[in-house]
């Protein structure tokens, strides 16, 4: 059978169809979630900028609202610079790869009931494989740039994230168990039936290994020893100008969004409202659940803004304590704890 | 559709590998890795061990191949040691891939489709493949599944010993 | 081909990945095509604070790294072993548990082998 026979097979209307909705539903997706960075880093620097007691961007459009786009504009007709003996194809590609990894981690979030663009029974695995490859991005771009700044920010960079995922995946173990599935859409409908109606609660040491672990994975403050400003410059990407930069900026702010949309779906009941709170106040039940979703991912990465207003970067060494010495062994115990729990009740 | 799919990762596995083998630079040979190691986690996802494909993925791809990528900026080959012995391998490398291929092509010889047992495509596509998975790990195949912990513990002491003298500053 | 199948809850990923890709490259063409390109030695120079770099920009680092990259892949073989327990749990119950506890106990050896050794301490 011939390639061309093989895909014109009788329906092959119908699966160019499928196939057709699956690609709009993509874009949407990615529109959307651009936007979102886009703005994410206007509230960033609003929220930041008022938490120091500043106003924040106030000169592109009412209150600054057109700076993302501005922003956006510059970047694009910025010019490109490329350091003498780089490695070209990887000082390419490596942007790429953060930005690809960290967008097709969105294929698996369930936003709202039963709609995600792929329902596969290991999405939360998924995720965390999608995740794993953000040290690619990092430690390429170091070493593709020729520069003792790069390359040593990279090191250091990619030595961080691999750490933090060590207790990122352990985190995620409790849920899992408590909900029987790797399915975020399963994992959002145990939560609801669940007697809390989320699982924050009795998963508590589980979600504090998890958010810590996932500011360290983004390398966001107080982790962010990477853009060290006052050692490294701004670490592994300190060669990136222009469009390439903006591909590193905007992989992080999809990793801040997608871990937001972990945290939601995992312990804070993604789409669902407690019942009890319905029960109190039946009105909430009309809130569509997007609108839930959305609303604690919001929230998830208010938290980030809000820490990075708050604390100090950590060193090195403090960093690298922080993740071998205390989440492993925490997020072990929380194991235990679970397991304990589980075969009593 | 299948057959599709199917020789189109195929193609890919063998022409990542050759482009694995064949690159004088040893990042370019890590990076053609990863793209393989997708391919290879598409295959098993042919075989609905989705498992297997994210196992594959975080492993492979996210931690072993990282450790590679490690260890060539440890070692930071110059560009002439490099080239001599990518290109001084090749004969024996060529006798070896061939013996391998002769090997596999006796070896599919013997290859025969069984009647399937209790664990169908059906009854592992019902339960999902990591629930299967998990089930006759953690049952039947509980001693080696034990005997993995003390390799584990085997390769940690080993990294550490590995580099004792240097910790020790 | 007996046993291979189609997965088709699979094919929203792999068009994913491809159009995910394809939007990074797409972004950096499009940039590639509007920006200006001026080079000169000065500029192409790599960036160490104004000053001349001197010798190899690739520098020998420490062996901590990779001591941290090797614990790193056991440990996530670890929980890679932990996932289809975890959602296997309620099935297997008490069994379960008692053999994972045992697994931990003979990589927990290993961990605090390594502390000990100051693997997790950085100077």
């Amino acid at each position: 059978m011939s390639i061309l026979e093989a895909i014109f097979q009788p329906g092959w209307v119908d699966t160019a169809l499928k196939v057709g909705i699956i690609v709009v539903k993509i874009l949407v997706l990615i529109a959307v979630v651009m936007f979102h960075v886009a703005y994410a880093t206007y509230f960033e620097r609003k929220v930041i900028g008022r938490m120091q007691v500043r106003m924040g961007p106030m000169e592109v459009g009412p209150h600054g609202l057109l700076q993302p786009i501005a922003d956006m504009l510059k970047l694009f007709f910025k010019e490109d610079i490329i350091p003498e003996k780089a490695d070209k194809p990887i000082f390419y590609i490596a942007p790429i790869i953060s930005l690809a990894s960290a967008m097709s981690a969105l294929a698996v979030i369930p936003f709202y009931k039963d709609f995600m663009v792929a329902n596969i029974n290991i999405g939360l695995l998924f995720v965390l494989a999608m995740s794993s490859l953000a040290s690619y991005g990092i430690v390429l771009s170091g070493w593709a740039s020729n520069s003792k700044y790069a390359f040593l920010g990279g090191l250091r960079s990619s030595a961080q994230v691999i750490s933090y995922e060590i207790a990122l995946g352990l985190s995620l173990v409790g849920v899992m168990m408590m909900s029987g599935s790797l399915n975020l859409n399963e994992i959002v409908k145990a939560q609801a039936a669940y007697p809390t109606g989320f699982y924050a609660i009795p998963q508590i040491l589980g979600f504090f290994v998890f958010v810590v672990a996932a500011i360290a994975e983004t390398n966001r403050a107080p982790f962010d020893l990477p853009e060290a400003e006052s050692e490294l410059v701004a670490g592994y990407f300190v060669e990136y100008s222009g469009m390439r930069f903006a591909l590193f900026y905007a992989a992080e702010y999809i990793g801040m969004i997608l871990m937001g949309c972990i945290a939601s779906a995992c312990y804070l009941g993604g789409w669902t409202v407690p019942w009890y709170l319905i029960k109190i106040l039946p009105f909430l039940k009309y809130v569509p659940g997007i609108v839930w979703f959305v609303g604690k991912v919001y929230f998830i990465v208010f938290c980030y803004y809000w820490i990075r207003a708050t604390l100090p970067r950590y060193r090195y060494d403090q960093l690298m304590s922080i993740g071998w010495k205390l989440l492993i062994p925490l997020a072990l115990l929380n194991i235990l704890i679970t397991g304990i729990l589980k075969v009593i009740f | 559709m299948v057959e599709a799919f199917f020789i189109y990762f195929a193609l890919m596995v063998v022409f990542c590998s050759v482009m694995v083998v064949s690159r004088k630079n040893p990042v370019h040979s890590v990076l053609w890795m990863l793209v393989m190691f997708f391919h290879v986690a598409g295959l098993y996802l042919m075989l609905n061990a989705e498992f297997l494909a994210a196992t594959q993925i975080i492993v492979y791809a996210g931690a072993i191949l990282v450790l590679f990528l490690f260890v060539i900026m440890l070692l930071n080959l110059k560009e002439e040691i490099a080239t001599e012995h990518s290109v001084g391998g090749w004969p024996g490398g060529l006798a070896l891939a061939v013996s391998f291929l002769l090997f596999a092509l006796l070896a599919f010889t013997g290859f025969t489709v069984k009647a399937s047992g209790k664990w169908s495509i059906q009854e592992v596509s019902r339960l999902t493949h990591t629930k299967a998975l998990g089930k006759v790990l953690y049952t039947e195949y509980l001693f080696p599944f034990e005997v993995a912990s003390v390799i584990l513990l085997v390769a940690i002491v080993g990294a550490v010993v590995l580099a004792k003298k240097k910790l020790k500053s | 081909m007996p046993g291979t199948y189609l997965p088709e809850s699979y094919l929203p990923i792999f068009i994913f990945i491809i159009i995910a890709t394809l939007f990074g490259l797409g972004a950096l063409l499009i940039g590639e095509i509007v920006r200006l390109r001026r080079p000169y030695h000065e500029k192409l120079m790599p960036y160490e604070s104004g000053i001349d770099p001197v010798g190899e920009p690739r520098v020998r680092f420490s062996i901590r790294f990779y001591v941290i990259a090797m614990l790193f892949v056991v440990f996530d073989v670890e929980a890679i072993f932990l996932y289809p327990w975890a959602v296997v749990f309620d099935k297997i119950g008490l069994y379960a548990f008692v053999e994972m506890v045992i697994f931990i106990i003979i990589l927990f050896v290993g961990y605090i082998y390594a502390w000990k050794k100051d693997a997790f301490q950085w100077e």
